[in-house]
């Protein structure tokens, strides 16, 4: 690990401030309720931003203006609650002149992308993976004087919205593809990904009765992918091993479950935990690998 | 060219096979047509070529590498001999006797494919009745594959086995009667030329049982197209348009309803112009339409089409997470339920009535179904089904044939919330948390920035 010399203090640009000044960003950062407030997935937002200060990105968040979205209301069927929130978020990134966003959360993603141009709002929205492969295919992100992930086992647990709702999947691979670690994949991945169980405003309810809980599901199919561990993934419902099994103490560090989403990051770690993993397994976003690797963290 | 009474009973059972089909796709129509207005119009040739790769092409069969393989040679065969069909009316029309053998080298290209897919077929089917009936395939199961579904499955497997011995029976009794009189028989026949072996020597005979096959052949061919609107396997015809007529936005998009558009708007400036609410010929106001769908017609067309599309194989069923994990959700159940709905509610096909399913059989549990007001919302789909929806997308991406349970899903839960206030206690907190703080939790917006709070970042050198 590179030595830290130094550590500064991250003034984050709240658009009100640079817009009383007159300055426009050039990409707004929407960091989502999760991102905000999720103890959790504000590391994801910090490690993101620490990111965006290093590379120099001119950007801006709207800090106490943003709102939720809609998304949780629309899943579940609230479409005047959804429009509410829309238009009142609309009205406030227009009245910023925003044309581009950035975010960290594939809901967040998927509503202003795809279901604000109806009511008005037309932006260029892109999600923090294929934010973070634009970085890296740039080479301001190198991945390189900080966390080596080199030979760990990686596995990325696909978001619904961001995959199939959005056909994102190739970036968040792209990513991860520069930690030189040992990716694995799920049998279940890219289109054929199994939810985590919070899409569709499940994260707010109690499932319906069943045998199982789908994040338990899951997390049982990543923990065995990552240690190949053929025996449990026969057990999963078609699921075949793909990866090698892990020889005892050839890990170090240990595996990590890769995520792009905040309600996955809920869900894998709940399943982990509950699978009393956590002493070698953990969950991380995208965004917190690369400002890991990249030695941003202070 | 021998023209007799045959052709003449030909020709009316031809029109009557037909013009049944057609009075039941009129009656179907009618029920699609139930459904709420949307513009599926335009972008013609995108359509056109997610038609030609999806429907024509199978492209998303190929997802399960033995059910693509074998359904593949059924398709195709299915394709092919239809070409003889169409030899099969100009024959029985004109009197004439396999008249396309003039295009010579083709022609036994032709009956030589057919007899080959035909054998095939027969494999495949038999391969399918197996994977049907001997428990091997779990997406077969389900409380939604009750009696008719079961016995729908197999009637479609045992009619195509008729239809293709009825072919090889034709075109073996045909092939030795040439071979008895030293006459050449146009065309190939490798699968017939191992059979004649197993018909009697009798030329009159072997005349005798080629009309029984040819009679066979098209007669059956002419009451399964009838039997078609009353089955699963109504999927050969209705695919096409359903492809056609799909989603060409992303998955996550869901719809925006207009109504509410303008009430918002209207909230939030008082000068908005609300549009004035259409009226009828004589003046009178139309009644508004319920927010979210209560019973089928107030889906979209296009997801009344997606009901007589679904052949009930299940694999949105076997990917969906709610189901898997043992939730009464099950995508294939709201898609055949909306059919069931549809035929009760408005037309029924010839042969189908929902009496069939046998009584008590249409959900379990039973006691969450509201008997007295039977639609589709609690009188056949459940709230306990829908709350279990993730909109994770994996049943739309899992339909061969481009179906999408889950618009129907979300139109059904927008009812629930928008008009009966009826969601569950908790998103009920969730949404009042949104309106007062912003969030879905219950957090003071005041915090929201807290998260930039005592932030560093390590200088690189």
């Amino acid at each position: 690990m590179a030595e830290l010399t130094a550590k500064r203090p991250v003034s984050v640009p709240v658009m009100a401030d640079l817009a009383a000044r007159g300055e426009s960003p050039e990409i707004l950062f929407w960091v989502g309720c999760a991102g905000a407030f999720d103890d959790r997935y504000k590391r994801v937002t910090r490690a993101f931003v620490r990111i965006l200060d290093h590379v120099g990105v001119n950007y801006a968040v709207l800090g106490m203006e943003e709102s939720c979205t809609g998304d949780p209301a629309k899943r579940a069927g609230n479409e005047f609650l959804f429009q509410m929130q829309a238009m009142t978020n609309i009205a406030t990134l227009d009245g910023y002149g925003i044309k581009k966003v950035v975010t960290a959360c594939p809901h967040c993603f998927n509503t202003i992308k795809n279901e604000y141009p109806a009511l008005g709002g037309n932006y260029e929205v892109i999600h923090h993976s294929t934010f973070l492969q634009q970085l890296i295919n740039e080479g301001k992100v190198k991945a390189e004087g900080g966390e080596s992930f080199k030979g760990r086992r990686i596995t990325f647990h696909d978001s619904c919205y961001l995959g199939r709702a959005n056909d994102i999947y190739e970036a968040p691979r792209a990513v991860l593809e520069v930690l030189d670690a040992d990716l694995v994949e799920m049998k279940r991945c890219k289109t054929n990904g199994l939810c985590c169980g919070a899409g569709g405003a499940q994260m707010w309810k109690d499932a319906e009765p069943g045998n199982k809980e789908v994040n338990i599901e899951r997390t049982e199919e990543a923990l065995a992918t990552l240690d190949g561990n053929a025996d449990v993934l026969d057990n999963l419902r078609g699921v075949e091993s793909t990866a090698p099994a892990l020889p005892a103490g050839s890990n170090h560090g240990g595996s990590v479950i890769a995520v792009a989403c905040p309600f996955c990051m809920t869900m894998m770690a709940d399943g982990v935990k509950n699978k009393e993993r956590e002493q070698d397994v953990q969950v991380f976003d995208l965004a917190e690998l690369i400002a890991s690797a990249e030695g941003l963290n202070a | 060219m021998h023209f007799s009474i045959q052709n003449i009973i030909f020709l009316l059972v031809a029109l009557a096979g037909f013009g049944l089909f057609a009075w039941q796709a009129s009656r179907i129509r009618a029920n699609v047509l139930t459904g709420r207005d949307r513009d599926m119009s335009g972008h013609v040739n995108e359509r056109l070529w997610k038609t030609l790769l999806v429907a024509f092409g199978q492209q998303k069969m190929f997802k399960r590498l033995t059910p693509a393989f074998l359904h593949l040679i059924v398709y195709v065969g299915f394709i092919v001999i239809n070409i003889e069909v169409i030899e099969i009316m100009v024959d029985g029309l004109f009197g004439t006797h396999r008249f396309l053998q003039f295009a010579g080298p083709a022609y036994s290209a032709l009956t030589g494919t057919n007899e080959i897919l035909g054998a095939l077929v027969i494999v495949a089917v038999t391969a399918f009745w197996w994977r049907r009936n001997a428990n091997v395939v779990k997406r077969f199961t389900g409380p939604e594959m009750r009696a008719w579904p079961k016995m729908d499955g197999n009637i479609i497997l045992y009619v195509e086995v008729v239809l293709m011995v009825a072919l090889f029976l034709m075109n073996t009794a045909d092939l030795k009667a040439h071979q008895l009189q030293n006459l050449t028989m146009p065309g190939a026949f490798p699968v017939s030329q191992f059979l004649t072996g197993l018909l009697p020597d009798s030329i009159p005979t072997l005349h005798a049982l080629e009309r029984v096959g040819w009679w066979a052949h098209i007669v059956g061919i002419l009451l399964f197209l009838n039997y078609l609107p009353s089955s699963k396997h109504f999927h050969i015809i209705m695919a096409f348009p359903n492809v056609y007529f799909s989603r060409l936005i992303p998955q996550g998009q869901f719809s925006n309803v207009e109504s509410i558009t303008h009430e918002v708007r209207a909230m939030m400036d008082p000068s908005y112009p609300v549009p004035a609410p259409a009226t009828n010929p004589d003046g009178s106001v139309v009644a508004p339409t319920p927010f979210g769908a209560k019973d089928v017609n107030d889906l979209a067309w296009t997801n009344l089409l997606n009901a007589y599309s679904c052949t009930e194989c299940g694999r949105c069923t076997s990917v969906c997470p709610a189901n898997i994990t043992g939730k009464l959700l099950s995508p294939r159940k709201i898609i055949m339920d909306t059919r069931d709905r549809m035929e009760e509610k408005y037309n029924a096909p010839l042969i189908f009535s929902p009496a069939l399913y046998g009584a008590a059989a249409k959900h379990d549990p039973q006691e969450q179904l509201d008997k007295e007001n039977h639609t589709l919302l609690r009188g056949y789909v459940t709230p306990e089904e829908l709350w279990a929806c993730t909109t994770c997308n994996a049943c739309v991406e899992a339909c061969p044939v481009n179906i999408n349970p889950l618009e129907s899903i979300i139109e059904m839960r927008r009812f629930l919330v928008l008009e009966e206030s009826a969601a569950p206690n908790a998103l009920n907190a969730m949404f009042s948390n949104i309106e007062n703080n912003g969030a879905p939790w219950a957090f003071s917006p005041s915090d929201r920035f807290n998260w930039a709070d005592d932030l560093f970042v390590a200088e690189k050198a």
